[in-house]
This record gives C-alpha cells, sequence and structure tokens, in this order.
C-alpha cells in the first residue's frame, strides 16, 4: 500500500514503513537504545530526505523509549535520580552540540563530520563492548563463577558532592554521571540520535551501574532528549512528518514491548554480546560509505526559491 | 481509433480552453509572422491533487491545428509539448577522494531550475527545432535549466549540469520522449505526459509548439494546478504556520501511543 507522506514529499508503502518501526522498536525495547543510529539510516535508504529522517526518527524513538520504560518501571528496573542527573547534563550537553552542529553546516562539511563521527564512536564503543562481554561470557561458560568485585575504589569515589542512587545500589559524587551526561547530550546533537549507545556502556563501564538498571534508565534519559530534538526540529526546520512517524510509531511501540520480553530471558552478558555486534555492524556499514567510490557521485540538493 | 478519441475530445474544446487561467511569461515572445496555422488545445485535467494514496498521474494533452488556408507546402508540420514544474533552487554536489575517504569536495549552485521538465515531440528535437529558436523559447532540457552564470562557481560547471540532468531523468523529473506526441493528418496531436509521485505543489506550465523546418509558427499555453489536498494539505499547513503546536502534538502522539502500547501488552499478558 503506496502512502504520500506530506512533509518528506515521497510515496513510500507503507507496510515497509510499519516493518521499519517494528524491527528498531523490538531493538530499542530489548538493549535499551533510543533505535536513532539505526533508523537514520535505514529511512535515508528507503529515499526520505535526510533532514525528515532525522527529525522523524527522533519522534519515533520518543514513541518507543516511553513503551520501552513503562516495561521496566514494572520491573522497578529505572533510576529516576540517576536519570534526572544525567539529563540535566544532557541538556548542557545538547545545546552546545546544537550551536556546533550550525557552525559546521555553516562550513559546509556536516555530512563527513557526521560519518566520521558514527564511525569513530560506534566502533570504539562496539569493539569495546564486544572484547568486555564476550570474556566475561567465556569465563562464566568455563565453569569460574566471575570474579564479582562489589566494591573498587578509584578516583571517582573520592570526588564531591556524593549522592545515594538507591536503585543502582551507588554512592557517588554528581559529577561523573553529569559529565557522562553533557557528552552524550553533546554527541547526540552532533550526531542526530538519543544517545543510548553510548551511553549505556558508558553506566556500565564507568559509573558501575548494573545491567538491569541501566536499560531504563537510559531510556528514561533518551525520552528527554529526544523530544527535546523534536522540538526544536518541528520549531526551525519544519521536518518532522507526522504521518512517517505515526506509521514508524505503530510498528515501534509493538516491537519494544516484544523486545522487552525477550531481554528479560536473555543473559545480560549475552545482552551485551548482541548490542556490540549490532553497533559494529551499523559503523562497518557507515565506514563502507566513506571508503568505497560511491556509485553517483554527484548529489543534488533542492531548496526552496526565497 | 486515436483519431476518433481525439476528434471527440475536440467537441469538448471550448469549455476545456476556458478553465486554465493564461499566463503570459514576458520572455515567450510570439512568432513574427502571422501565423497561418493556429493550436487549439486541451488537458485532460487542469488540477492535480496530492492526496495520502497519490502514486502519481498522468495527464493527456490533446489539440488540433487550426488552417484558414490548405496546409502549406515544404516540411512537414511538427508539434512539441513542454510540461514544467515550478522552479527550485538546486545545489549539486561532487565526491571526491581525499584523505582516504569520499566527500563532498565540489559543490555548484544552480539558481533557477524546474522541479519537473517533460519535453514530448514528433521527433528528436536536434531535427525539427532550429537552434535559434529553442535558444528563443527554451524548449530542450538543457535550455530550460538555465544554466545561467554557474560557470564562474567551478571549473567543470558542465559536469554538474549533466549530472542533474542524469540524476533527474533516473527519478522520472526530467522527460525527454522523442516520439511522444501523436501526431495525425496534420492536424491532430495527443500526448501522455506522466508527473510522478514525488511532485512539488505549484503551478505547472504547459507548452505546445508548432514547427516547421525548425521554426516556430505558433504557440500556445495552459496550466495545471498541482495542489496537496484534504489531510496533506491540512498536515503541511500546520507543520509550517502553527510549528509548536504541530511539534508538540507529534510528542504528544508518541507518548500516548508509546503508553497505550504498553497497557495493551500488560491488559494481555503478552
Amino acid at each position: 500500500m503506496q502512502i504520500f507522506l506530506p512533509i518528506a514529499e515521497v510515496s513510500v508503502n507503507a507496510y515497509l514503513l510499519l516493518g521499519i518501526g517494528g524491527v528498531v522498536g523490538f531493538l530499542s525495547g530489548m538493549f535499551g537504545v533510543g533505535g536513532g543510529f539505526l533508523i537514520t539510516p535505514l529511512l535515508f535508504f528507503i529515499g526520505i530526505p535526510p533532514a525528515v529522517a532525522v527529525a522523524t526518527g527522533a519522534n519515533q524513538v520518543v514513541a518507543s523509549s516511553v513503551s520501552g520504560v513503562l516495561a521496566q518501571l514494572r520491573r522497578k528496573a529505572v533510576d529516576f535520580r540517576m536519570g534526572v542527573v544525567l539529563l540535566a547534563g544532557g541538556m548542557l550537553g545538547s545545546a552546545f552540540g546544537i550551536w556546533v552542529f550550525a557552525l559546521l553546516t555553516k562550513a559546509g562539511q556536516i555530512d563527513v563530520f557526521v560519518q566520521l563521527s558514527y564511525v569513530l564512536f560506534l566502533g570504539i564503543v562496539g569493539a569495546l563492548m564486544l572484547k568486555e562481554s564476550l570474556g566475561t561470557l567465556l569465563r562464566t561458560r568455563g565453569g569460574r563463577a566471575p570474579v564479582a568485585r562489589a566494591h573498587t575504589h578509584t578516583w571517582v569515589h573520592g570526588l564531591p558532592l556524593k549522592v545515594k542512587f538507591r536503585t543502582s545500589g551507588l554512592f557517588i559524587s554528581v559529577l561523573p554521571p553529569l559529565a557522562v551526561g553533557a557528552v552524550v547530550g553533546f554527541l547526540s546533537a552532533i550526531m542526530g540520535v538519543g544517545g543510548g549507545f553510548i551511553m549505556v556502556p558508558a553506566m556500565i563501564y564507568l559509573l558501575g551501574m548494573p545491567t538491569k538498571v541501566v536499560i531504563g534508565t537510559s531510556l528514561f534519559q533518551i525520552i528527554f532528549v529526544t523530544a527535546f530534538t523534536t522540538l526544536m526540529q518541528a520549531v526551525t526546520n519544519h521536518t518532522v512528518d507526522i504521518v512517517l512517524a505515526a506509521l514508524l510509531i505503530f510498528g515501534g511501540v509493538i516491537g519494544a514491548q516484544l523486545g522487552a520480553r525477550v531481554g528479560v530471558r536473555l543473559k545480560a552478558e549475552q545482552l551485551r554480546v548482541l548490542l556490540a555486534l549490532l553497533v559494529l555492524a551499523v559503523c562497518i556499514r557507515v565506514a563502507l560509505d566513506l571508503l568505497l567510490m560511491p556509485a553517483e557521485l554527484f548529489s543534488i540538493t533542492a531548496g526552496r526559491l526565497p | 481509433m486515436i483519431r476518433a478519441l481525439a476528434l471527440l475530445m475536440l467537441m469538448a474544446l471550448p469549455v476545456a480552453a476556458q478553465t486554465g487561467p493564461e499566463q503570459t511569461r514576458p520572455e515567450q515572445p510570439r512568432p513574427e509572422q502571422t501565423a497561418t496555422e493556429t493550436i487549439v488545445a486541451g488537458l485532460s485535467h487542469s488540477r492535480v491533487s496530492i492526496t495520502t494514496n497519490f502514486g502519481g498521474s498522468e495527464i493527456l494533452i490533446y489539440g488540433a491545428v487550426k488552417r484558414e488556408t490548405k496546409v502549406p507546402e515544404g516540411p512537414p508540420l511538427q508539434v512539441i509539448i513542454t510540461v514544467e514544474g515550478p522552479p527550485q533552487t538546486q545545489i549539486v554536489r561532487r565526491k571526491d577522494h581525499r584523505f582516504g575517504i569520499w566527500l563532498n569536495s565540489a559543490e555548484v549552485r544552480i539558481d533557477s531550475a524546474p522541479s519537473f521538465y517533460a519535453v514530448a515531440s514528433t521527433g528528436p528535437l536536434s531535427q525539427i527545432l532550429a537552434q535559434t529558436d529553442d535558444l528563443r523559447y527554451n524548449i530542450s532540457l538543457p535550455q530550460a535549466i538555465r544554466a545561467v552564470g554557474i560557470s564562474a562557481e567551478a571549473e567543470s560547471a558542465p559536469q554538474f549540469v549533466e549530472a542533474l540532468m542524469r540524476i533527474r531523468t533516473g527519478e522520472g523529473r526530467f522527460m525527454v520522449r522523442d516520439t511522444g506526441v501523436g501526431l495525425a493528418e496534420d492536424t491532430l496531436f495527443r500526448a501522455d505526459i506522466e508527473l510522478p509521485a514525488n511532485l512539488t505543489e505549484g503551478n505547472y506550465q504547459v507548452r505546445i509548439f508548432l514547427t516547421r523546418d525548425g521554426a516556430v509558427v505558433d504557440t500556445l499555453k495552459r496550466t495545471i494546478r498541482v495542489r496537496k489536498e484534504g489531510l496533506e494539505r491540512t498536515v503541511y499547513r500546520m507543520a509550517t504556520r502553527q510549528p509548536l503546536l504541530y511539534g508538540l502534538i507529534a510528542l504528544a502522539l508518541a507518548a500516548v501511543s508509546g503508553w497505550a502500547a504498553s497497557a495493551v501488552f500488560r491488559l494481555f499478558r503478552l
């Protein structure tokens, strides 16, 4: 069934959009990532103009994150206090990121910068996660219990402004989470994603939060970052396509619910291996676009007459 | 069969001719010589509505040549029909291999190129249209793009204009049909023009040219209005006129759907 999208101004298959929404929603519910880093490239691929794809993708991520958070909430796997601290940092970073984005757009190299950021961050995060989680998985298989260190004191614990994060079982300074939030906010503004794929590993490895709490808390924070992005895009660029969003959302919310249920049955290490592989796959895909000679060297951007 | 159809349509002409408002562009002169052959023509429809299930449209352009005298001697009569969408500023970028990766390194801004352009004719333009008349009426595709003053912007500007034509032709937005016009008895003609699904809103100019020995002997213009209708129009207007409210509605839609899916799944304990 072909449907004409009013803002994107292209005719696409409605079932295809439902399918894309469903697949991304499923992954979102399972891993606690917003799915922005998947949905935006997929929309490019089916011919949605990039500006519309970024803005509408953000809107879809809001829906799947709300759905995912509610599922996690019932398992008491959301650390609200941590979420708010991360969000405060995120807003600061995001505002700075939007300013840098405008500068780069003026310079004319935003596309390549975005692609390079994808390759760099997805590559680092994916490789580190894969190495760590495979290691853990192999050690567990070997019969020996993983070395459980409940408390390792590092310089992080010497920082002031300590706060108790009860759900996460942490008593640490608010400064590290604020900084993590700010970095993720900055990157998400530049890359046009919610930032879950950076947030999740940062929470696990930098802040030492338990994996089960990380997913819900990350989704909680992503709701607000992507809602902010959606609103900014709608007001400044008029690029949110509500018909496209509705189709993606419909598929996405159902997918997110199913994903959350599958996620519960998998072990934390298995989840992390799968997420790492997914992140690396997208990284390689983007890298190939940069490295291989494109079939068509020219591209057209149509502007509106002043 | 085609002739009978065209004759039938001719009867509807007086009505059809009045529907489209005449829009004369100043740079389009009428032929100097008092025409002995003039065009009467009509369109199958002068409005195209873009609705939710819009998947492209086909316009039938038909007409006849009216003569006070009998058919002149000499080279045969030829018909050229063009359909031109509203102009857009277009930026064409070229990727080059730099620092080991492919990145946009050169760009040319084409100030005004039609968002859609179709030329249908009774034969190849190079044979039925003189270069001077092409320059005067901007009929052929390269001429219609009006690549004026772009050579200063990049060393290989023709390459960029060619790229624009190649990509747009691939998308069905530019069309050249050498045999797209059917002409019967030097009098009745018709052409079918496909409009693709990704149409830009605006007024589409239909121009019909009669040529003899490469010279234009008569021209006629019609307008097709392409508009978004219904839901498409409502959404588009809201997004551009009340963006904040629109953005909030989009967010509310997302939040409510997320909650609803969660509630439904919980209800059925899936």
